[in-house]
């Protein structure tokens, strides 16, 4: 009994003091000092402390509000957008119309892009915004070798570092497609199928492994650059070029590569295969197609090139959600392989680098 | 150079023979060796540090103090050798080891939109001291150190001496039994570096926590060190307490006196070789340089004046570590002395 009034106490002291720490707090934090003395609880995992240190930092950072502003701007763009094209854009029948609501994010009347295209162009932007600087701030600052004086893990910093971004993002992420979801359900007035519902889940759970990977890559670079300029610069470089440049290359690769006078059915499909397996090396394009699949239940396949005998007897139905998972189950396994060697790039070099006071 | 070579092995071999009677060192440091690719930046470094102490560790930038320090933390793994401190071993047990040690970095930083009290409590709550106590003990050292008017002030607004002190409060923060301090004068005024050394000298004596401190602020240092280690090239040259290094760097003549009679001529300085206790006179500039194991002044003068000379000026100098440092860094000649500290 006594013990559960004392926890009580604390809790309220907690919460009373968390803000600012005022004379009256501390005042009611001698009062539960005896309270709390009878029954320690034992305190928090220092992972933690950093992961709620760094969130709090992230999200109290003046580039935070400004990529949240413009999130929610070209979240609001979008959705206007598609509230406003969604009946000419969308033709009539059966199949699509039972889809409707998964329009509100892929629908665009040309002008303003959809929320799909804007986080495929912005999520990345979003990831670096929040790694450029993770660790060559914090080194460059003096606080590293501070911090590194402290009895715990090495590692407990980098993986701090992207428990909190990652986080943050996932937060964010959920919070606006939500919020699209909501505002479409009062606009359109139906309410969203459980699998169009499970359909956008995945889709948001895809952009924040996408985003994941910009964020780890990120990070690696701040580990590598002391200057976190030299750091935002080699990852934006990075961006533009996948996003820019990277399809350019490709088609002048697949220009040249062509076959000239195809005799046969294979050269054609190898051909394209290549082309699209040198596409499929952007981390970019994985997620695009992987999107496009998932919110667009109608397509039923990726490769270009499918024989007759599969589309042979196939109805022209949407995919159901598990089938459009299998099919973008590649993608998905290549991006998370790619975050996955990201963070490993930035852990290898964080763990062997010697962390010596600025 | 040959000389201070000689010297070097009678220190080590004093420091080994009083070894046996005093108690487990706190810090024992063994053939510790750090290689970069091919620089050696610590060599064969041998250390032992009792509890209690204050332990110079001095010598010119780059000479490895650093390395040793984050050696000593388990923050950099040495190439070959054994760290132990506390009777843990840095390499395996690194985490137990920075419970018991604080490690003040030489420029320490601060999250600088955090103010002070929230620096200090982000440190306590990563040391899992439960919220009420932290709160309690950062409380405390905020005022041991001084800084209880600017604890709600942003550390951005801090000065170097503030943030040294700061600093120091968050190294007590974990009640450790060492401290380790790189440079801990770095940067500060007169004034500062006083207060902060006259604060670590305090802190040895209250709490009887080991102080291992880093610098190249020689006389600095000697005000509060009980013992120095003079470190160069990743070398401890020489080791002990600062008097006797003095008298073993330079052959017995712990110090110079100064002194400006009239007239001088070759039999007064003849009979003044044959004092006892003088190993040298030298006349330089109108005035004697008398070099002696021990003070004679009084004597000195009681001579000269009965010898029938007029005594006009007489002072004692006395060997500081600037002096050694310039012997064993610069490789000056024996007692030429530029910059020999004037002990009153």
């Amino acid at each position: 009994m006594q013990e559960k009034v004392s926890r009580i106490l604390r809790k309220t002291g907690q919460v009373f003091s968390g803000g600012g720490r005022d004379a009256g707090s501390s005042v009611f934090a001698e009062t539960t000092a005896y309270a709390a003395s009878t029954a320690s609880r034992k305190a928090p995992h220092p992972f933690w402390i950093i992961v709620r240190k760094e969130m709090s930092d992230i999200m109290l950072s003046w580039r935070y509000v400004i990529l949240l502003a413009l999130m929610l701007l070209t979240c609001g763009a979008s959705l206007y957008t598609a509230i406003t094209s969604i009946k000419t854009a969308v033709p009539t029948g059966e199949a699509v119309d039972s889809f409707l609501f998964l329009r509100l994010f892929t629908v665009s009347d040309g002008t303003i892009p959809s929320f799909m295209t804007f986080v495929s162009f912005l999520g990345p932007l979003l990831g670096i915004a929040l790694g450029f600087d993770a660790v060559n701030s914090e080194r460059n600052k003096g606080t590293l070798s501070r911090m590194m004086a402290q009895p715990i893990h090495r590692d407990y910093v980098i993986n701090a570092k992207f428990v909190a971004g990652i986080s943050v993002i996932g937060l964010l992420f959920f919070a606006l497609g939500l919020l699209i979801m909501g505002l479409g359900l009062l606009t359109l007035g139906i309410p969203p199928s459980f699998e169009e519902f499970l359909r956008m889940i995945f889709f948001l759970m895809l952009s924040v492994v996408y985003i994941a990977f910009w964020l780890n890559l990120s990070i690696a670079f701040s580990v590598r650059f002391r200057q976190p300029a030299t750091s935002a610069l080699s990852c934006i470089a990075l961006w533009i070029f996948f996003s820019v440049f990277y399809t350019m290359i490709i088609e002048m690769i697949a220009k040249g590569i062509a076959p000239v006078n195809p005799t046969h059915m294979d050269q054609l499909v190898n051909y394209q295969q290549t082309v699209q397996f040198l596409l499929r090396l952007s981390p970019g394009h994985l997620f695009n197609e992987a999107t496009m699949t998932l919110l667009m239940p109608e397509i039923r396949t990726l490769s270009l090139f499918v024989p007759p005998e599969q589309t042979y007897g196939a109805l022209p139905s949407p995919l159901s959600v598990g089938q459009s998972l299998l099919l973008v189950w590649p993608q998905l396994t290549g991006l998370i392989a790619a975050v996955l060697v990201c963070f490993m790039a930035a852990y290898m070099m964080f763990m062997r680098q010697e962390i010596r006071s600025r | 150079m040959k000389q201070s070579t000689n010297m070097q092995i009678v220190d080590v071999s004093d420091a080994k023979l009083d070894a046996p009677d005093m108690r487990q060192p706190i810090i024992s440091i063994k053939d510790l060796t750090k290689m970069y690719d091919e620089h050696t930046a610590v060599n064969q470094l041998t250390l032992s540090i009792q509890e209690g102490e204050i332990y110079g560790l001095l010598g010119p930038n780059g000479a490895g103090k650093s390395t040793t320090i984050l050696m000593m933390l388990g923050l950099t793994e040495p190439t070959s050798g054994t760290v132990r401190v506390c009777g843990l071993d840095s390499v395996r047990q690194p985490i137990a080891v920075k419970r018991r040690v604080g490690y003040l970095p030489d420029d320490i930083g601060f999250y600088e939109d955090m103010t002070g009290y929230d620096n200090l409590m982000y440190t306590a709550r990563l040391n899992r001291i439960p919220e009420l106590e932290a709160r309690q003990r950062v409380d405390a050292m905020l005022q041991r150190v001084g800084l209880s008017d600017a604890a709600k002030k942003k550390a951005s607004t801090y000065s170097r001496g503030m943030r040294q002190r700061l600093g120091l409060a968050e190294v007590l923060l974990k009640k450790p039994e060492v401290i380790i301090l790189d440079e801990p004068t770095l940067g500060l005024d007169p004034e500062g570096v006083r207060e902060l050394l006259q604060l670590i000298k305090a802190l040895s004596r209250d709490e009887g926590i080991t102080v291992l401190l880093s610098s190249h602020h020689l006389h600095q240092v000697q005000q509060i060190c009980d013992r120095v280690g003079i470190f160069v090239k990743g070398e401890l040259l020489v080791e002990g307490d600062v008097p006797s290094l003095a008298k073993g760097l330079f052959l017995e003549e712990a110090l110079t006196l100064e002194v400006g009679v009239k007239p001088i001529n070759s039999e007064l300085i003849a009979e003044l070789r044959k004092l006892p206790g003088v190993v040298r006179v030298d006349e330089q500039d109108g005035l004697l340089q008398i070099g002696c194991k021990e003070d004679i002044s009084s004597e000195l003068s009681r001579i000269l004046i009965e010898s029938g000379c007029s005594l006009f000026h007489l002072q004692i100098k006395q060997y500081g570590l600037d002096e050694i440092y310039h012997r064993y860094f610069e490789g000056g000649e024996p007692n030429a002395g530029e910059s020999k500290q004037d002990t009153p």
